[in-house]
């Protein structure tokens, strides 16, 4: 067991745990934040997606011990007020079936948009094809993120 | 106005009203987890008392109006819709509506289940009658205060008035009055005219929830002294636990123990929801996820095994050898087939096969017990909580009044958790640690212990004579462990000469509901076969289909009350579908276009897809949608429910497989199993529905089966190419490398 500092939306956060924990498990079972979920453990769903100094990462495979003082965001503090336009557009769209991969997709949207505001729809299929959504709402997810950045550039 | 006879039964309401405290409510005895008060609050303003009409209803004395969503929610939405429904017959303004989702009370509620996309065609009249017995009280209640007839005053968007002598009120104003009043004898429902709810477009009432990642889901439970549990069960289907070396992992970090144990003891009564269940396996129990996973990679087991495990091989070998025989007695056999076959002019032969399919819920299988000696608390993701309640208090030994369930949200459902054994063993765990656990299985567990889709295999034969005429079908179907082949579905009736038979094939591996079960393979091979036969006989496939449907509807083969469909309907869907996709100038060039349509789960079908291939990839234009599901509840949800099923649709017959290797599934993961993803989904989906004022039918489920047909036969049309093996592109091997 070791403790760690980290820097999780905005707040110094202490936590002890085993050095390989993966941030995922630190996240959901020591901080009780389980906006973050589990898929599939091994780094090729996209629901356990993060912002690790703004770029996203799977935190089911990233051990705490690596993480260091970076800045963590998770779906908890992606906004104040849930108003993000990714998450606006998510609302406006009623992307939604059981909602469950929606955090992570939400986070690589997030993250898409904040690198390219304008993106193509090959480059939203390119961006997003490491989310899996087992309910299938690709067709909507890809009108949200077109609607997040019309959005974003109206703001 | 209808005027229907009231069936909110006495004795739910007087337990309910004792609970509530005569009418005021103090406080639901839900668990308190499942509520997203505080961002309700957010938004609106909470009463200060509560009244309850009904078990499935409550007013706030400022007006606002709590309505009960009483079926499990795996995704298809009924939480927003069931509440509508009882929102716009209690006639009250919508945003003025808090939804909580009720917990099991078979008092109250009936078939609180999801599955079957039943949730709506059989919650319809309940859910109407909860909403206008309570508008009916508001009205006596009013008419009391006002000492006016009860038939002169009207309500509007959560208003009673009175117009000749000038009274109004708010609901909330007569709500407790109206909660101390009678159950009307009958109430009235309004007319299709009068709805302002049904029909227009409502959000997810846990939209923002999810898309803040707040705690709705099981895996997300959090109790006080709750310990985490994970299993390890048998690696392979046949095989049974023979003994582990426990001690080894109990003195792991965190591991408060470790132990075999007996889920389903002797004698204790299983039924079909039990499904999938493993009698005996070892439990770890941690103090959290990633200890327990430690400890349970490092156990070791060992494993009684047959003398024989079942690989595919077995699977396939075994299927494709019952197709080659006739089994004792056909399902339904019209006219003479055998002798129209051997006379037909030309004969058309062909055999479609599908393989085993995971369900794959995004959220794994998990649960959250707490068993005492006096009571059983369960919290979490299950299709079945009413079975699930007889199955625990025949394995806990518990009577049912002691066991309370909650339904969590959950991260999707198709089927895999009408078999709630997972929260069978979340309980005995509890029960032998005496302390809340939450089970939680990893994917590799919930891939390979699951109750999958069956592989299935089906032969279509059709004779034609001189003409081009059908004059013949014979179809002949084998599922390992399912042996129907729906035979009295389309075509039967349509024609005079019919055959069809079905085989079973038992196995050791479990299988159970899927998404639309048996129709999600039976529709694409029959949809493609058809097209097939079609173009045989030298016509439009649409218009192959609508003379058969002609025939059905003047001329039907046999009693037309056995025949499973409404052939009006049935065509109709392709009629509209054939307009909105402009089906008559074909193709775009260099595209392939292909139909399907299919009844199933009381809704009717049809979709016309354009595509593309990129190598052996098809890349989806898109796809139209044509339904007929009677009355549509909320369309913006509607519309989703039909693109995620075409999406699940095109992506399991083009990419999914689970297949066995000595009883090992030997897909566990998403590395190996492939799903489709954001690239591979249809450009556009756009759907239309038919608007004819019938009771609603569910749609959970009527969008997948068909379009796998649609799909072979527009990769048909751009490659000259017939596809009668799932997963027609398949394999790990040529997939792209993923970020």
């Amino acid at each position: 067991m070791a403790r760690f500092n980290l820097n999780i939306n905005g707040t110094q956060r202490e936590v002890e745990a085993d050095p390989s924990t993966p941030l995922l498990w630190v996240l959901r079972d020591h901080l009780k934040l389980v906006g973050t979920k589990y898929g599939c453990g091994i780094a090729v769903c996209g629901s356990c997606n993060v912002h690790l100094n703004g770029t996203v990462v799977r935190s089911c495979s990233l051990p705490v011990s690596t993480v260091g003082n970076q800045e963590i965001t998770t779906i908890e503090g992606l906004s104040e007020n849930g108003d993000h336009p990714v998450q606006k557009a998510w609302l406006e769209e009623d992307v939604p079936q059981c909602g469950y991969c929606q955090p992570g997709q939400i986070m690589t949207a997030a993250a898409l948009l904040k690198q390219n505001p304008n993106p193509s729809d090959t480059d939203i299929e390119m961006a997003m094809n490491g989310n899996i959504c087992r309910c299938g709402t690709y067709v909507r997810i890809k009108k949200a993120v077109k609607r997040a950045a019309e959005n974003q550039s109206e703001a | 106005m209808t005027l229907v006879k009231t069936k909110i039964g006495r004795r739910a309401f007087i337990r309910n009203s004792g609970l509530a405290g005569g009418g005021l409510v103090l406080g639901f005895s839900w668990l308190a987890s499942c509520k997203d008060e505080a961002a309700v609050k957010a938004t609106l303003a909470m009463p200060d008392e509560w009244f309850e009409i009904n078990g499935f209803l409550k007013i706030g004395d400022n007006g606002v109006v709590t309505v009960m969503s009483p079926n499990p929610e795996i995704g298809q939405n009924v939480k927003t819709a069931m509440p509508m429904i009882v929102a716009d017959e209690l006639d009250t303004d919508w945003d003025n509506v808090i939804v909580e989702q009720a917990p099991l009370n078979t008092d109250i509620f009936t078939r609180q289940l999801a599955g079957g996309s039943q949730s709506i065609r059989q919650g319809w009249n309940g859910l109407r009658m909860a909403g206008a017995t309570a508008r009916t009280m508001l009205k006596e209640a009013a008419a009391a205060a006002w000492q006016v007839p009860v038939a002169e005053i009207i309500t509007a968007a959560g208003v009673l008035s009175h117009e000749a002598s000038g009274n109004s009120a708010g609901y909330g104003e007569m709500a407790s009055a109206a909660a101390a009043l009678e159950v009307p004898e009958e109430v009235k429902f309004k007319d299709i005219e009068e709805f302002t709810i049904i029909g227009t477009d409502r959000k997810n009432v846990d939209g923002k929830a999810i898309v803040t990642g707040k705690p709705l889901f099981g895996l997300d439970v959090q109790k006080e002294g709750m310990l985490i549990a994970m299993i390890v069960h048998p690696p392979a289907f046949g095989m049974t636990f023979k003994s582990a070396d426990v001690e080894s992992v109990k003195t792991m970090p965190g591991i408060k123990d470790a132990f075999p144990i007996v889920v389903y003891p002797e004698g204790a009564e299983r039924q079909w929801s039990d499904g999938g269940a493993i009698p005996e396996m070892v439990a770890i129990v941690g103090e959290n996820t990633w200890q327990c996973l430690q400890a349970k990679k490092s156990l070791k087991a060992s494993w009684e095994a047959p003398d024989k495990l079942e690989s595919t091989s077995d699977h396939e070998s075994g299927l494709a050898e019952l197709l080659a025989k006739a089994p004792e007695q056909p399902a339904r056999r019209d006219g003479n087939p055998e002798k129209v076959f051997a006379g037909a002019a030309k004969v058309i032969e062909s055999t479609y096969s599908a393989p085993y399919l995971a369900h794959n819920c995004m959220e794994p299988m998990n649960f959250y017990a707490h068993v005492t000696p006096d009571k059983a608390e369960l919290l979490g993701p299950t299709q079945t909580p009413e079975f699930l309640e007889n199955t625990l208090a025949s394995v806990l030994e518990m009577p049912k009044e002691k066991i309370d369930i909650m339904m969590t949200r959950m991260g999707g459902g198709f089927g895999r958790r009408l078999y709630s054994t997972f929260a069978v063993e979340a309980a005995m765990i509890s029960k032998k640690m005496q302390a809340p656990v939450k089970l939680v299985y990893t994917r590799e567990d919930d891939m390979s212990q699951g109750t999958y889709r069956p592989s299935y295999m089906v032969k279509y034969r059709a004779a034609l004579d001189e003409e081009g005429n059908l004059v013949a079908w014979h179809v002949r179907a084998a599922g390992t462990n399912d042996g129907r082949v729906f035979e009295n579905r389309f075509p039967a009736g349509a024609l005079d000469n019919f055959l069809a038979e079905s085989h079973m094939m038992p196995t050791q591996v479990t299988t159970g509901a899927w998404r639309a079960p048996l129709s999600n393979f039976m529709a694409g091979a029959e949809n493609a076969f058809l097209d097939e036969v079609a173009e045989a006989a030298g016509k439009d496939p649409i218009d192959f289909r609508l003379e058969l449907f002609d025939r059905a509807i003047n001329n039907p083969v046999g009693d037309p009350e056995k025949n499973d469909y409404d052939p009006v309907r049935y065509a109709g869907v392709l009629k509209l579908v054939r307009e909105k996709a402009n089906w008559d100038a074909g193709a775009p060039d260099g595209k392939g276009r292909g139909v399907s349509a299919y009844y199933c789960h009381n809704s009717y079908v049809a979709q016309v897809l354009d595509l593309q291939m990129e190598g052996n990839e098809p890349r989806i234009d898109k796809v139209w949608c044509a339904v007929d599901c009677g009355i549509v509840i909320n369309p913006l949800s509607a519309r989703n429910q039909i693109e995620g099923g075409i999406v699940d649709g095109i992506g399991h017959v083009t990419y999914s497989a689970l297949t066995f290797q000595n009883g090992k599934p030997e897909q566990t993961n998403f590395d190996r199993y492939r799903l489709i993803r954001h690239a591979e989904a249809p450009k556009e989906i756009e759907t239309f529905f038919v608007d004819n004022g019938i009771d609603p039918t569910g749609l959970g489920e009527p969008s997948l089966p068909p379009i796998s047909g649609a799909l072979a036969n527009a990769m048909y049309q751009a490659t000259g190419t017939r596809y009668y093996h799932q997963p027609f592109v398949g394999s790990q091997q040529d997939r792209r490398i993923l970020g």
